[in-house]
């Protein structure tokens, strides 16, 4: 027992280390012993990453929600526009490049779900007024000749009612499709009664009104005559408001329904017919990812910088505070970088730890959105898995200073404090 | 020429644990202070010194030039053989944490950790791993009468306790000198008079101790008294018999 105290002899002395495990080891016994401020030091880093991680997921969420819509709707239509017609011909001037089964000419093609077409009467407003308000001020409204084809492929959304058929187009019936605001101006509420409405003094039948359509904005607004009433009554579409037709096709098949629909409807003269190609997405898309994704990724930074500055802050303090405890472990064999390294440990094991629990609450949080709206969560892992390192980094940076500061402590003057 | 250097001539012949020849610190004013005034000192393995004079006098700054915590600012410092003065930061804190164990009057233990963790600290940069450390600790423990309090936190524990931990942290990585700056200068007589016990016991056991005290009744325990006055050794003398290092 005796022997165990007895001094070692003189001889070389090691120099002293400090082993990766205990460095560690002490790194989590310093800042366990202030758990509540360790917490909140950590809140701006958990702020800065999670906001990151949040920002980039619910971006990349959002914008394949947009991209999905965006890319239905643009990569599943064409627009076939009339070329044959020359405005400078005059006002009166017609032009009617479409064949009069030109629906079906182009429903024929592989791929085409719907295709119909479409002009207005009179080249654009038209004065209708209703039976059941005889006196009333004449309306103007936009009156468009549709083939029934049109209207299947704008998708109508019918309020009341029905839309015309194929036996109503054939036949040259004088009945009309209304859009719910323009029913509501004629003061038109139900097709009930069959109320009657006289475009340019030519009596229609209100069999149906349309709420909107999914792929037509005007919908609402407009009054629908079949094409073949609207030929007999008003003569061909104007040169200066020529007719177009609208497909609706299966996805991928619009290019190839684009390339083929000219000769389909004119094969003497497909020059006359344009036929106009998708646009595509992915730029639209790029610029709102872009463009989103610059603004959030600012606002994430500065929490980053915010945590950043709180890290700093803390572990300063915390060197001021352990003064005495760093002159102590100077004098029992501490070197400068031995403290150094403790406080620099500290403050990424913050970082770190903030880092995880932010991003944690970000994927929690894309999660969570995406299943209130319906949508698919979209998490890129490159970006998502290393985000923790983001709150090491941070961390690092921000302890540099004050584990200089520690490391520069002089152990006699820490412990005469 | 001073008593310490009187004391040298007497013929020693074991090598001294501490040799000091002309050490000096001063500490660059305005005004300038000279805490040490051209001190020679030996001490030999085994010896038990007081240092003992009047606050200011220059007795803390020999304690610290001792104990490779401040440099002097001339003079030479030889500890167990080795030149100090040719060390750097590193070979200093590398003997400092080897040969050299410090006791506090303030005791300096980490509040939030354990008197097990305080006392292993003692070894945190030896390279003894962990497991070692802890068990040398708790072995050390024992030996200040604290094996039963090892989990504590050093806020349960009274003075005495709290500096019996100290000087078992001190112990922990066997060193040739214990330094011990008025270890009861914050206890009560009967704690003091305990802590002193335990100091003597370790000098029983063979280790070198030099301790800095206000208190006559602790400089007795001493086998060799230091006074010192405006940083100088201005008495030096011996009550033991047959102090270590003297001729037989």
């Amino acid at each position: 027992m005796t022997r165990a105290w007895r001094s070692r002899g003189a001889g070389p002395v090691p120099a002293t280390r400090l082993s990766v495990r205990d460095l560690l080891s002490e790194a989590l016994a310093g800042l366990s012993q202030r758990p509540a401020r360790t917490v909140l030091t950590m809140l701006g880093t958990v702020l800065g990453v999670g906001s990151f991680v949040a920002v980039l997921g619910l971006t990349a969420t959002a914008t394949g929600q947009v991209s999905a819509t965006f890319s239905e709707q643009t990569a599943t239509q064409v627009a076939i526009d009339d070329a044959g017609g020359s405005v400078s011909a005059g006002p009166q001037a017609t032009v009617d490049s479409f064949p009069t089964d030109a629906d079906a000419r182009v429903q024929a093609l592989n791929g085409v779900l719907a295709a119909g077409l479409r002009w207005p009467v009179g080249g654009g407003g038209t004065n209708v007024t209703t039976s059941l308000r005889p006196g009333a001020a004449i309306a103007q409204l936009s009156v468009a000749a549709a083939t029934p084809g049109y209207l299947d492929t704008v998708e109508l959304d019918m309020a009341d009612g029905a839309a015309f058929t194929t036996f109503c187009d054939q036949h040259a019936m004088t009945v009309a499709v209304l859009g719910v605001a323009a029913a509501h101006q004629l003061g038109i509420t139900s097709t009930t009664g069959a109320p009657a409405i006289f475009v340019d003094g030519v009596a229609f039948t209100v069999i149906g009104i349309a709420t909107g359509s999914a792929r037509d904005p005007a919908t609402a607004t407009e009054v629908y005559i079949p094409a073949a009433t609207a030929r007999i009554y008003f003569g061909k579409p104007l040169a200066y408001a020529p007719a177009a037709m609208l497909v609706r096709t299966s996805l991928g098949a619009a290019d190839q329904v684009a390339d083929e629909a000219a000769l389909a409807l004119r094969p003497d003269a497909p020059n006359l017919i344009s036929a106009a190609h998708p646009p595509s997405a992915s730029p639209v898309r790029a610029d709102v990812l872009a463009s989103l994704n610059a603004v959030f990724v600012v606002l994430a930074a500065i929490s980053l910088v915010v945590g950043a500055v709180s890290i700093a802050n803390t572990t300063l303090v915390a060197v001021l505070e352990r003064t005495t405890e760093i002159g102590l472990r100077r004098a029992i064999g501490a070197r400068p970088r031995h403290v150094a390294a403790q406080f620099l440990t500290e403050s990424a094991a913050v970082g770190t730890l903030g880092g995880l629990i932010g991003t944690a609450v970000a994927i929690a949080t894309v999660i969570v959105v995406a299943l209130a709206r319906h949508w698919t969560a979209v998490l890129d892992p490159a970006l998502t898995l290393p985000a923790p390192l983001i709150g090491t980094l941070t961390g690092l940076l921000a302890g540099t200073y004050p584990a200089l500061r520690a490391a520069q402590v002089a152990p006699l003057d820490a412990l005469r404090r | 020429m001073t008593v310490s250097a009187l004391r040298q001539g007497t013929g020693s012949s074991n090598v001294p644990l501490i040799e000091l020849t002309g050490v000096s610190r001063t500490y660059p004013g305005p005004p300038a202070v000279h805490a040490l005034a051209s001190v020679d000192l030996i001490v030999h393995p085994g010896e038990y010194v007081a240092v003992v004079g009047a606050s200011g006098s220059g007795k803390s700054t020999l304690l610290n030039v001792l104990g490779l915590l401040d440099a002097p600012t001339s003079g030479r410092y030889r500890l167990d053989g080795t030149d100090t003065h040719r060390l750097g930061d590193a070979g200093r804190t590398a003997l400092r944490a080897g040969a050299i164990g410090f006791v506090f009057q303030e005791f300096h233990l980490l509040a939030h950790r354990s008197v097990l963790d305080n006392v292993a600290l003692g070894q945190l940069y030896t390279g003894v791993r962990a497991p070692q450390r802890l068990a040398q600790a708790r072995q050390v423990l024992c030996r200040v009468g604290l094996g039963d309090r090892l989990h504590a936190l050093p806020t349960q524990l009274s003075g005495g306790q709290r500096q019996r931990v100290a000087i078992a942290r001190a112990l922990v990585n066997h060193p040739r000198l214990l330094l011990c700056d008025e270890p009861t200068g914050n206890l009560d007589s009967a704690t003091a008079a305990a802590v002193m016990d335990l100091v003597g016991d370790l000098h029983t056991d063979g280790v070198t101790v030099l301790l800095i005290t206000h208190d006559p009744i602790t400089a007795a325990r001493a086998g060799r008294r230091l006074t010192v006055s405006d940083g100088f050794v201005v008495d030096d003398r011996s009550t033991d018999p047959h102090p270590p290092g003297a001729d037989a």
